[in-house]
């Protein structure tokens, strides 16, 4: 019994590996259920009992996690980042973003622009939430 | 006072396997194989450097009792244990084309970095390693990493 659980979680980890290695290429659940030598209903439901969440999702985050780092390391459109990634569709990219990060594409890369540009004590300093009431005060004003 | 490593450990299902892998693929070669009864003690080190040795041990009796060890190896094949080692070589691509050809599972293809050029892949058995050729010389970290990391 423990064997066969080690053999599917190998087999689970190698499906996962293909996603964040070739994240940027058009994987489906079939090509990923191939890889675990698995039927794609069966791949789904061990995946997610394996590593707490759907292979969907999981593409998605490793997407994402992409998108961030181009969005506050490089200079190149939100679009042209979206297709980089792998997603299909701009609107896709742009709710799936701000449904993981909180806050759309382009929001958080000028947040990460203003950060970047300071020192980090600073900034740690700066974005502490505050009990305060500026944040209100300047909504406002 | 303390002054050096000389020991690391990384969990292996099986010590044969073990060594075909980190002996017959990348490069180690046995410094102790024993038989303490209780345990196989197995270490392996890179050619020239016997101080610095990486153990292949085992989960199971009597350091573990079965139920902690099936959770150990449940762990390692989901691959969410400790990263076996970073390995450093001479020329990585050249390491990464000769390793690829053995069949060694690599979970990203060189990549140039701030501190150099590196790669991931997985033991048989799920383990994480990377493997690359680090940049001479001080590094600079970029700021902008820096600065997110801590944000």
């Amino acid at each position: 019994m423990s064997r066969a659980v080690e053999e599917s979680n190998r087999r689970m980890l190698r499906a996962r590996d293909a996603m964040d290695r070739d994240y940027a290429k058009p994987l489906d659940i079939s090509t990923l259920a191939g890889i675990a030598y698995v039927s794609e209903a069966h791949f789904i439901r061990v995946f997610r009992a394996t590593f707490g969440e759907t292979p969907h999702r999981y593409l998605q985050r490793r997407r994402v996690e992409r998108a961030m780092f181009l969005l506050r390391e490089t200079d190149r459109s939100v679009t042209d980042i979206c297709f980089e990634v792998g997603f299909m569709s701009l609107g896709t990219f742009s709710r799936t973003f701000t449904d993981i990060v909180g806050e759309p594409p382009t929001t958080y890369r000028w947040r990460a622009a203003d950060l970047s540009a300071v020192p980090a004590c600073f900034m740690k300093a700066w974005t502490r939430p505050s009990s305060f009431g500026e944040a209100r005060s300047r909504q406002e004003g | 006072m303390a002054n050096k490593i000389t020991h690391t450990q990384v969990y292996v299902l099986d010590q044969d396997e073990a060594l075909d892998f980190y002996v017959g693929k990348l490069g180690f070669e046995v410094n102790v194989d024993a038989d303490l009864g209780f345990m196989r003690w197995l270490t392996v080190n890179f050619p020239g450097q016997p101080d610095r040795q990486l153990l292949l041990e085992r989960p199971g009796p009597p350091a573990h009792d079965e139920a902690t060890a099936e959770q150990i190896r449940e762990l390692v094949t989901k691959g969410a244990l400790g990263m076996a080692a970073i390995i450093s070589v001479d020329d990585i691509h050249k390491t990464y084309k000769e390793l690829v050809a053995q069949g060694v599972e690599f979970t990203e293809e060189p990549t140039e970095r701030f501190y150099g050029t590196d790669c991931g892949l997985r033991d048989p058995f799920g383990n994480p390693l990377r493997i690359g050729t680090p940049k001479e010389g001080p590094l600079e970290v970029p700021a902008s990493i820096a600065a997110t990391e801590f944000s």
